[in-house]
């Protein structure tokens, strides 16, 4: 399918035709196949859910997190409907395993750059539930001292390097801080990740050329939720992919099965692996569904109710869940990584809820040195 | 000040080598660095520093202005090579909304040192997308540094400066200016940012105005001190932030103001001096600020058309000489 003969939501129902043959390997149960495609099959009992050897240690740590990212989410979606969350917030409800297998495979070190939709890659980098939502709130003690909000949230202290207001702009960015840790001979890698929507503006075509040229230390996750913003995606792009896309530069890249936690954890701890020991650029494409709107007040009319149902029942942590238990983790250790989760974020609630805002001088503070707006009447 | 002279693109040559050998993290991206630059500004350095430091790049405007973003962020100084400001227009965003505000969004947890080099101006039958001079575009963006050097000494002094600053800066050099020769102080020589120069002092008038502008403006006061008229000609340097005490020190003085600017005069830079100069010196004024820029048409490539939207000296006396005219209201 061209994206000539596709318009918007032309398609829904042929099977998935993006998968890249060399690296493909999201066949894992198709459970969760991307944008709905196949709902017929998108249901637990044909997931592969059996994993011989699950490392249940290493994966439950994984699901504490996804339920941390959730339970993140559902409480700032709750706290906008009250007003307290200011400004558009751009929940990835659903998308939990991408950042839970990519991101906990870094090192407090390494950088990541993330998007608009950046939550949880956010958290799975490790900066502080209680600071962000203060940051989500506007108050003092943000991660950003509240003057950037949902989509400006960055950690340096963590690596983390910045959410970022405008669709792929973070590519070039993450490919000049790859350029400065191997000037500066670190050991250290950068991880970008961008949306499916992100591929059809040119700083992907630049920024990924860029990286396989100067053969940098950057691994990029095209976290493919089928849509760019309102509208699917495979209605607006031409050919079959990120992968492909990064294929064609002579890069190494694998379509993968985003909600697959399991598989997705073993690819990226193997690509961050061969990555940092210099062995150049790579892309991982992740499919995976956005269950939320584009935004937390966007109800996202422009599909079927019936197609969100499916997907939220094998969304990845319901999957991973299912594999657990199978695994032999009792339900109940499941439910505390829910109530944890929960709990935390309520705590973070509250503390946000009680936050002072900034100090307004703040509103001319780190501008500039030079030119410094205190120092005159600007 | 010694005798040493060289020309104005050699004057930014010789700072970035002074730079990168005193500060390890100082690095250039841009294309053709390897073969010296599209000018030559960056003859022998790939030879001197190696490929890694003075970076060949594709023609990606948008991924060398945000590789710099994430350099800078990440511990280095990059100088960014944009060839023509024309060009810079393919990386707006990684300028204005990434590089300017990242400091401020993210609540100051870091900095974004680099200096984006964006020759600006008219040369030699270049036509609309190779003349422009934006720099009122980036003097609007809260974040940014913007600097304008007119001569040798301030090609070297400022750059310095530039490379030294934390926080982004726009250094835009004239292309006609490369082959400009000039005195050039022995050792080290760094210009502050934001400080203007009083390059002929005067006080029937004061001309303001910076870059290529600043010669023309000399070249005026040269032919108006014939005729008995002693104009003082501010070379402001650095646009933002401007010196604007030396500005009202100087209107204050002589009651005249004249800015005059290469670029659109309309919402240019000169709109900011007049309107700064109106509101603080209105009762000291002796006449109604003026300014002198080009008309708000494109740059053509025919010299009788391109003239068009040139000011020259000849323009910039008959200015001053309207202003001084007794009861006269300028045009």
């Amino acid at each position: 399918m061209s994206a000539s003969e596709a318009p918007d939501g032309a398609g829904d129902d042929a099977p998935d035709d993006r998968a890249v043959e060399t690296g493909a390997t999201d066949g894992a149960g198709g459970a969760a196949s991307p944008e709905g495609a196949d709902l017929g099959t998108a249901n637990l009992d044909t997931a592969n859910l059996d994993v011989p050897n699950l490392d249940t240690g290493r994966m439950l740590a994984h699901y504490r997190l996804m339920w941390r990212i959730r339970a993140f989410e559902e409480t700032a979606v709750a706290a906008q409907a009250e007003g307290l969350v200011l400004g558009a917030i751009h929940p990835s409800i659903g998308q939990e395993g991408v950042a839970a297998a990519v991101c906990a495979n870094l090192r407090r070190d390494d950088l990541l750059l993330s998007t608009h939709r950046g939550h949880g890659h956010t958290l799975a980098k490790g900066a502080g539930a209680p600071e962000m939502m203060r940051e989500l709130f506007g108050r003092a003690g943000g991660t950003c001292g509240g003057k950037g909000g949902s989509m400006h949230i960055a950690d340096f202290g963590v690596g983390m390097l910045g959410a970022n207001g405008v669709v792929g702009a973070n590519i070039p960015i993450a490919v000049g801080a790859a350029q400065a840790l191997k000037l500066q001979r670190a050991e250290r890698i950068v991880v970008c990740i961008f949306g499916d929507g992100a591929i059809n503006r040119g700083p992907f075509l630049e920024g990924l050329n860029w990286a396989a040229v100067f053969d940098l230390p950057v691994l990029f996750v095209c976290e493919d939720n089928g849509f760019s913003a309102t509208t699917r995606t495979r209605g607006v792009t031409a050919g079959a992919g990120a992968a492909a896309r990064a294929q064609s530069l002579g890069m190494p890249a694998e379509v993968l099965d985003g909600n697959d936690v399991v598989t997705l954890d073993a690819a990226a701890r193997e690509a961050i692996a061969l990555v940092r020991a210099g062995q150049g650029p790579r892309l991982i494409e992740a499919r995976t569904y956005r269950l939320s709107g584009h935004t937390a007040v966007d109800p996202a009319a422009y599909r079927p109710a019936e197609e969100v149902a499916a997907q939220r029942a094998v969304c990845p942590i319901m999957r991973l869940g299912a594999a657990l238990c199978m695994a032999g983790i009792a339900e109940a250790a499941l439910a505390e990584a829910e109530a944890a989760a929960r709990a935390e974020m309520a705590a973070a609630l509250a503390g946000a809820r009680a936050a002072p805002w900034p100090e307004p001088a703040a509103a001319y503070a780190d501008v500039q040195d030079v030119g410094d707006p205190r120092l005159g009447a600007f | 000040m010694a005798g040493l002279r060289m020309s104005y693109l050699e004057a930014g040559r010789r700072a970035l080598i002074e730079e990168m050998e005193r500060d390890a993290s100082v690095w250039a991206l841009g294309e053709d660095l390897g073969r010296g630059g599209v000018f030559g500004q960056y003859r022998g350095l790939q030879e001197v520093f190696g490929p890694e430091r003075i970076a060949d790049t594709p023609i990606s405007e948008a991924c060398i202005m945000g590789a710099a973003v994430g350099a800078a962020m990440t511990g280095t100084r990059p100088v960014v090579e944009m060839r023509f400001s024309d060009f810079a227009l393919c990386a707006v965003d990684e300028l204005v909304n990434q590089a300017a505000k990242a400091r401020y969004m993210f609540g100051g947890q870091m900095r974004v040192p680099l200096v984006v080099r964006e020759p600006i101006g008219m040369w030699r039958s270049s036509a609309a997308q190779h003349s422009q001079s934006l720099e009122a575009w980036y003097v609007h963006i809260p974040g940014l540094v913007v600097v304008a050097p007119a001569t040798p000494a301030d090609a070297l002094g400022l750059m310095k400066s530039a490379i030294r600053c934390d926080d982004p800066v726009v250094f835009m050099e004239h292309k006609n200016l490369w082959a400009l020769e000039g005195a050039v102080p022995e050792g080290e020589h760094l210009v502050p940012l934001g400080r203007a120069e009083v390059a002929r002092a005067g006080d029937a008038v004061t001309l303001v105005t910076w870059s290529a502008m600043r010669h023309v403006c000399l070249t005026a006061a040269e032919s108006l001190a014939a005729e008995g008229i002693a104009a003082e000609v501010i070379d402001l340097r650095t646009l933002w932030p401007w010196d604007r005490d030396t500005v009202l020190a100087s209107v204050a003085r002589t009651g005249r103001l004249l800015v005059v600017q290469e670029a659109v005069q309309v919402a240019g830079f000169g709109a900011e001096i007049a309107a700064t100069v109106a509101e603080a010196l209105h009762g000291a004024l002796k006449a109604p600020v003026r300014r002198l820029g080009a008309p708000r048409i494109p740059i053509a490539y025919a010299p009788p058309l391109e003239d068009r939207a040139r000011v020259g000296a000849g323009d910039v006396a008959a200015a001053v000489r309207a202003m001084l005219a007794p009861g006269s209201i300028p045009a």
